[in-house]
């Protein structure tokens, strides 16, 4: 069903964590579609992505893509980084099976999310960056059993 | 190929070796059409005819009470479209359950587009259908009640005798799914007073492509494939004699191990279920712990989603399902789960493991430090996790 590289990706998914006192965080989806990420930004004052996480609760594509998605942000610029698309995330992927695709559109969202995080913080303007739609943030609580 | 656990029964089962050499000689030797008047082909004919008394016998059915379909899906959509249709003029009413298969409930879907009115009934949170919900919902135009024998997610094996009294008392016909029950637990038609009866090959250490209708002498059904005049005019196409003789075998070798297998199946079962659940955090067992068909086991664990379980599953050789959304192509998790209560993000992180009596307790410990490990990697990597934890410490 998926690609070597999905594969790849998913059994060792690059970038996954935390950083403490992110430049900025984002995180889009929803648990009730069973698709959320996280992506986490450490940018430095030139405005270069130093270093970059995700922690994303999904399918292998969901994982896969977020993992793809931090490789190709990280140590680039941030007006860079608004280059890295869902399209771009797929193909680097060498495609998604078609149900999946929507779960690339999640990681260009998320590292939206967190790169408007950080301009908004820092009150930078990002060249084409739109505020997120669906930047669920924490409020989500589980439910115990 | 790698080491392999399969723990899909449900899905479907290993066809018996002693299966296949009964089938063997039907492709080769006796290949004629059992219709013919030769005397060649009256071997075929008898072969069908000794499956259907095979089969009679295990439900204390009448032969000419079972008829032969490609399988439980057929099964369903004829029960229930012929006597929807059949019974039109007395009342255009259906009664039945949130959790039926999607045999069952896409037919009814059919149905409701083409004027009948259906009731689906919800389940408690073990995924039994609640007797006082069903006499409630029964009205003067009600003609059919359909509900499954047993669960094929959840496992739950539903109050099948009383419904079927309920269903008496009413003059109400019953139809009840059994593909996951027929050959894995005792059923006897008169018994439970059941008037139509779907199960399916496949799932017994049986072949695929075949399966069966019961049909109670004087229920109204027309035919529901036209043609020839097979299957008392009601199925028309040529036996598939393959599938029947090997149904037939599997039937029988199934009703004489039945008591064995369900003892085998259940300590394997219960060790499973008992050694997840004490070493496995935030997790929840779905269905009922009493009333279970006695190979199915099915978990629900906090903060993670299933398909990326099925897939880390799979690496280390073990085939399992889950009921997540990506898992059937749709955005919902699933039906069963949400309709015993589950919350959309933890019936995603559900893991359904169906044994067979060939299992061993050696294959369920390699099983549960798998699920431990892919559990914990998993949670790592999930932000709902992340989120719990902060949560717990603030």
């Amino acid at each position: 069903m998926y690609t070597e590289k999905v594969m790849d990706h998913f059994e060792h998914p690059r970038n996954v964590g935390e950083i403490e006192n992110a430049s900025g965080m984002g995180t889009v989806g929803n648990a009730k579609c069973g698709d959320i990420m996280r992506i986490y930004l450490d940018i430095d004052d030139n405005q270069i992505i130093q270093d970059v996480k995700f922690k994303t609760f999904g399918c292998g594509a969901a994982v896969a893509t977020s993992s793809m998605a931090t490789e190709m942000v990280k140590g680039k610029s941030v007006q860079e980084a608004m280059e890295v698309t869902n399209k771009a995330v797929c193909e680097a992927l060498d495609g998604l099976p078609p149900v999946k695709v929507h779960c690339s559109l999640l990681a260009e969202e998320a590292i939206h999310a967190a790169l408007w995080d950080y301009a908004t913080k820092h009150d930078i303007k990002i060249e084409g960056l739109e505020k997120p739609k669906s930047d669920i943030g924490e409020e989500e609580v589980e439910e115990e059993y | 190929m790698k080491q392999l656990i399969y723990l899909d029964n449900a899905a479907t089962t290993k066809t018996r070796p002693e299966v296949v050499e009964a089938m063997l000689p039907y492709f080769t030797e006796y290949y004629g059409n059992p219709s013919s008047v030769y005397e060649f082909s009256g071997i075929s004919k008898k072969a069908v005819q000794d499956s259907r008394e095979i089969i009679a016998n295990s439900l204390g059915a009448k032969t000419n009470e079972i008829y032969f379909t490609a399988g439980g899906s057929e099964s369903d959509n004829w029960a229930l479209i012929a006597t929807a249709e059949a019974y039109a003029d007395k009342g255009k009413h259906i009664i039945t359950s949130k959790i039926e298969h999607h045999a069952v409930l896409h037919t009814c879907e059919y149905l409701e587009k083409r004027g009948f009115d259906i009731t689906y009934l919800n389940v408690d949170e073990n995924g039994s259908i609640k007797l006082d919900e069903l006499k409630k919902a029964i009205r003067p135009d009600t003609i059919l009640i359909s509900i499954m024998f047993a669960n094929n997610e959840i496992g739950t094996i539903e109050p099948i005798k009383e419904i079927g009294e309920i269903a008496k008392e009413h003059k109400i016909l019953f139809h009840t799914d059994a593909v996951q029950a027929f050959g894995h637990v005792p059923i006897n038609v008169d018994e439970y007073h059941i008037d139509m009866l779907s199960a399916s090959g496949h799932k017994i250490n049986g072949p695929k492509g075949i399966g069966f209708l019961y049909i109670r002498t004087g229920v109204k059904s027309r035919s529901f494939i036209h043609g020839g005049a097979q299957e008392r005019k009601r199925r028309a196409g040529t036996e598939n004699v393959t599938g029947i003789v090997g149904f037939g075998k599997a039937v029988e070798l199934a009703v004489a191990g039945m008591e064995e297998r369900a003892r085998k199946e259940t300590e394997l079962r219960e060790y499973l279920m008992e050694r997840v659940m004490k070493e496995v955090p935030y997790t929840r067992i779905n269905g009922s712990r009493k009333s279970r068909l006695s190979n199915n086991v099915n978990f629900a664990f906090q903060f993670i989603e299933g398909e990326s379980l099925l897939i880390m599953l799979d690496m280390k050789g073990i085939c399992g399902s889950s009921g997540s959304a990506c898992t059937s192509g749709s955005l919902d998790p699933s039906h069963v789960l949400l309709a015993i209560g589950l919350p959309h993000e933890i019936a995603h992180g559900s893991l359904r493991l169906t044994l067979d009596e060939v299992n061993t307790r050696e294959e369920m410990d390699y099983v549960v430090e798998a699920i431990k490990e892919i559990v914990a990697k998993l949670r790592s990597m999930s932000p709902l996790y992340e989120d719990y934890i902060r949560h717990q410490r603030n």
